[in-house]
């Protein structure tokens, strides 16, 4: 089998995931005659405690409910069972990869053609778009489809467990199937329409599953915020498309990077390339929370957990990392480019606007930066995850701005163990407490679910950043490539950005699993660790959390030969040697000491957050920390306030007043057109009226009125009488033969 | 002896009187007689320049003006029976609804 060949059935079989698990929802949806899954968080007994916290208590009290869920049995079957199989599928689709190409190139599996314009059709002299059905399979590619299929796997089987007994079951998997088909299919796309099919149908399966308890209001527009903020990416991201047309005449990956690599310089002329990459990181800017749009993602965490694992932190938002690392002969042309340009007059904001990945570094480590200050003095504990992601999200931006793509891919790569790992411990928390998210009334759980706390803590120690485990080997990476690039000061932020993420990791941990229990003495007694189908997932991420970072190990330090670097360097097309960037190499001491600062840093992160939440009650020293600071404190527990000055500035300021101004312009200049192009016409249908009146009319009745005068005097001569007639007819013969015989 | 004058001046009476007839009866029936009385005359003048001529083509005119006189009597009765069932009267003035 080549690999062309099995590349589609990856995304078969989730296809049939959805739509068999769909069906067989609204078969049951239909009998129960519309009494739904009323989405909301059933907490049975706990419904009170679950009240505020936007989650669902899928307790175990399952008489509660009253019902079975029909076909739980087939959901719990096909909705997994799709996943494995197209894991399964792709594992198979990258071993046959590797034996053709030995990861040297992609492969490409053309299903058929979508807009079929042919390739080198034109109109009226200009090129037309043609767009093929078609996936492709490259190192990239590859990366991500491991983890997708296989972390989401993982996460189908939990939530087998998790959402056992909610009445949306069969939606829940049909959705969740959905999101893998269209996942795949954005990792898999050929050409950037494929690819935004793909980002589109994961930003339609995020909406329904934030909203998945749409009874909840704040479900329902938690739903619709990330859709409208999404939006707002997406359409940079059609303009980077519309973008790549315009510049390369197609929108395929391999043509466009191949004319791209061709000549460079002509494509670059003119920041160009530069406008095309930074409305691209627009739409990654959406799809991956960054600042500015990063506002959706906190929200996100209304729907169920297990959701915001597998698509609000592993998969679907590192989409736009993936798009920029696979644009990244763009944002490395773009690079060069605007330096070789900067040469005269060297300075940042030059830089800022001519260097599509400048801007991208410097929105990546902001990002990064003000997320994790975020996550300091959140205390729902899925918020802090959140936030967590979105920090780290930056961190991949950061490594695809200072082009080290290769690092960026390899965070996300190590992120989604970990994150998932972490959404998923925090879930089987909520789960034991029966829907508590608030980590002041959690406490002391470390003996009560082992488990969960077990993998929960290395996921911890691999997002902080300790030496040995997955998240130090990536994160460095990045660090060491920020400071090699020559970027100290987004070094330095960077740093202490892995500290502030230490502290807040470890303050969660502390908070939620060490202490006495702070909850009701009823939620006590309901603690239990959570099904097999829960724990068995977390151990295996806990285990990828542990172990993927030796994928990657720095060449410096011993044994390490850069494996992961090495896996992705095919995707990272030759340039000509103008545009070839000289690499940084930094001395051997000088990258020690650069690992060394962030692992001293994170150590410092962990110290001061296991100093300071400390003892049975541990707010004692935080709280009067928080005090002493005021107005700041409050400001940082706000986010800085940013929903409510976008509320303020768009929703407000631009939609209702924005919205009266726009009224007015409408009304006063843009009305001129309709109403002067009217005025035209009821002008020259008068000009036409007038003329229809008097000259047509005027025919008409001309011919009417000759012959009404005639007649008038006339039809006297019509009696109706028939010997009047015929005395006419015989005086007319009578007379006429009286000619004739007189004229001969 | 009797020439083709007196058969001439005996059909221009004829005629005269059915012309007469026609114009002032108004009795339809009566009108329907005068113009067959017109068409005898007609007859009557085409074989007496026929014997007169020795051409028997007018004598055959004559059959067929008899022919034609018997069909328009047929479709003058028919519509003089239609006027009644129509007015209750075959009165020639009752039938005058085309005055303009």
């Amino acid at each position: 089998m080549n690999s062309a060949a099995i590349l589609p059935w990856i995304l078969v079989f989730p296809l049939l995931g959805f739509l068999v698990n769909g069906l067989l929802y609204l078969i049951s949806h239909s009998k129960m005659g519309g009494k739904d899954a009323p989405g909301g968080p059933h907490g049975s007994g706990h419904g009170d405690t679950a009240k505020n916290s936007g989650h669902h208590a899928p307790g175990e009290e399952a008489g509660g409910h009253g019902h079975e869920i029909p076909f739980a049995g087939a959901h719990t079957v096909i909705g997994p069972a799709a996943c494995a199989l197209s894991f399964l599928t792709a594992l198979l689709a990258i071993v046959a990869w590797w034996g053709e190409t030995h990861g040297q190139g992609g492969v490409v599996a053309t299903l058929g053609t979508w807009l079929p314009m042919g390739e080198n059709a034109t109109w009226f002299g200009t090129k037309v778009l043609s767009v093929d059905v078609a996936f492709r399979i490259d190192a990239l590619s590859a990366v991500m489809l491991f983890f997708v299929t296989f972390i989401g796997t993982l996460i189908h089987v939990y939530s087998v467990g998790y959402m056992g007994h909610d009445p949306g079951y069969g939606r829940y998997f049909s959705y969740l199937n959905l999101f893998m088909f269209a996942m795949l299919t954005l990792v898999l796309g050929a050409n950037l329409p494929i690819l935004f099919v793909g980002w589109e149908g994961v930003g339609l399966c995020s909406y329904l599953l934030i909203g998945f308890y749409w009874i909840k209001d704040f479900a329902a527009d938690a739903g619709k915020k990330a859709f409208v903020v999404n939006r707002i990416g997406d359409f940079g991201f059609v303009l980077g498309i519309f973008g790549c047309f315009a510049l390369f005449g197609t929108v395929d990956f391999e043509r466009m990077f191949a004319l791209a690599a061709g000549d460079p310089g002509r494509y670059a002329a003119g920041g160009l390339l530069t406008a095309v990459c930074l409305c691209l990181f627009v739409g990654a800017c959406g799809k991956s929370a960054q600042i500015p749009l990063y506002v959706w993602l906190p929200d996100a965490m209304a729907g169920p957990t297990p959701v915001s694992a597998l698509i609000h932190a592993a998969t679907m938002v590192t989409a736009g990392v993936y798009m920029v690392a696979r644009c990244n002969l763009f944002f490395r042309i773009s690079h060069v480019w605007a330096v070789e340009s900067a040469h005269g007059h060297p300075t940042t904001g030059w830089l800022l606007t001519h260097d599509a990945s400048f801007v991208v570094a410097v929105i990546g480590c902001a990002t990064a930066f003000f997320a994790a200050t975020m996550g300091l003095a959140q205390n729902d504990i899925k918020k802090v995850l959140a936030y967590s992601t979105v920090s780290q999200l930056g961190y991949m931006f950061l490594g695809c701005g200072v082009l080290a793509f290769s690092a960026g891919i390899f965070h996300v790569f190590t992120h989604a163990w970990f994150k998932a790992c972490l959404f998923l411990g925090s879930g089987s928390v909520i789960h034991a407490l029966s829907g508590e998210q608030d980590m002041t009334k959690m406490g002391g759980l470390r003996k009560l679910v082992p488990h969960t706390f077990l993998t929960m803590f290395v996921a911890t120690l691999a997002i902080a950043g300790v030496p040995g485990l997955a998240g130090f080997f990536s994160k460095d990476a990045i660090l060491g490539e920020t400071y090699a690039a020559g970027h100290p000061v987004l070094w330095g932020l960077a740093i202490l950005t892995a500290g502030l993420t230490a502290f807040y990791m470890f303050r969660l941990i502390r908070m939620t699993f060490y202490g006495t229990f702070r909850g009701t003495p009823e939620q006590l007694q309901h603690v239990h660790e959570s099904p097999a189908s829960m724990t068995v997932p977390l151990y295996v991420l806990a285990a990828g959390a542990a172990f993927t970072g030796f994928l990657g190990i720095p060449k410096f330090i011993l044994g390490g030969d850069g494996t992961f670097e090495k896996f992705l360097e095919p995707v990272f097309v030759k340039l000509p040697a103008a545009f070839v960037l000289e690499a940084h190499e930094l001395p051997h001491a000088t990258e020690w000491l650069v690992m060394g600062t962030s692992v001293l840093v994170a150590v410092l992160g962990i110290a001061l957050a296991w100093s300071l939440y400390s003892g049975a009650f541990p707010f004692a020293i935080p709280s009067r920390i928080a005090a002493s600071l005021g107005w700041f404190y409050r400001l940082v527990r706000d986010k800085y306030r940013v929903d409510e000055l976008y509320e303020a500035v768009f929703v407000d300021g631009l939609i209702k007043k924005g919205g009266r101004l726009l009224w007015e312009i409408d009304a006063r200049v843009v009305d001129l057109i309709p109403n002067g192009a009217a005025a035209f016409a009821v002008g020259l249908s008068n000009i036409s009226a007038w003329f229809d009146r008097t000259f047509v009319d005027g025919a008409v009745n001309g011919v009417g009125n000759t012959f009404q005068a005639a007649f008038r005097g006339m039809h006297r001569a019509q009696t109706g009488r028939t010997q009047n007639y015929a005395l006419t007819m015989a005086v007319g013969i009578f007379g006429f033969v009286c000619l004739y015989l007189l004229l001969t | 002896m009797i020439g083709v004058t007196h058969y001439v001046a005996l059909s221009f009476v004829l005629f005269a009187i059915g012309v007469t007839g026609v114009l002032i009866r108004r009795n339809l029936l009566t009108v329907l007689m005068s113009i067959e009385l017109i068409l005898n005359a007609a007859n009557l003048n085409l074989i007496a320049f026929s014997r007169h001529l020795g051409d028997l083509n007018g004598q055959l005119f004559a059959v067929f003006v008899i022919t034609l006189a018997a069909g328009e009597a047929a479709i003058g009765l028919a519509i003089i029976i239609s006027m009644y069932r129509l007015k209750g009267s075959v009165n020639l003035d009752d039938a005058a609804e085309l005055r303009g």
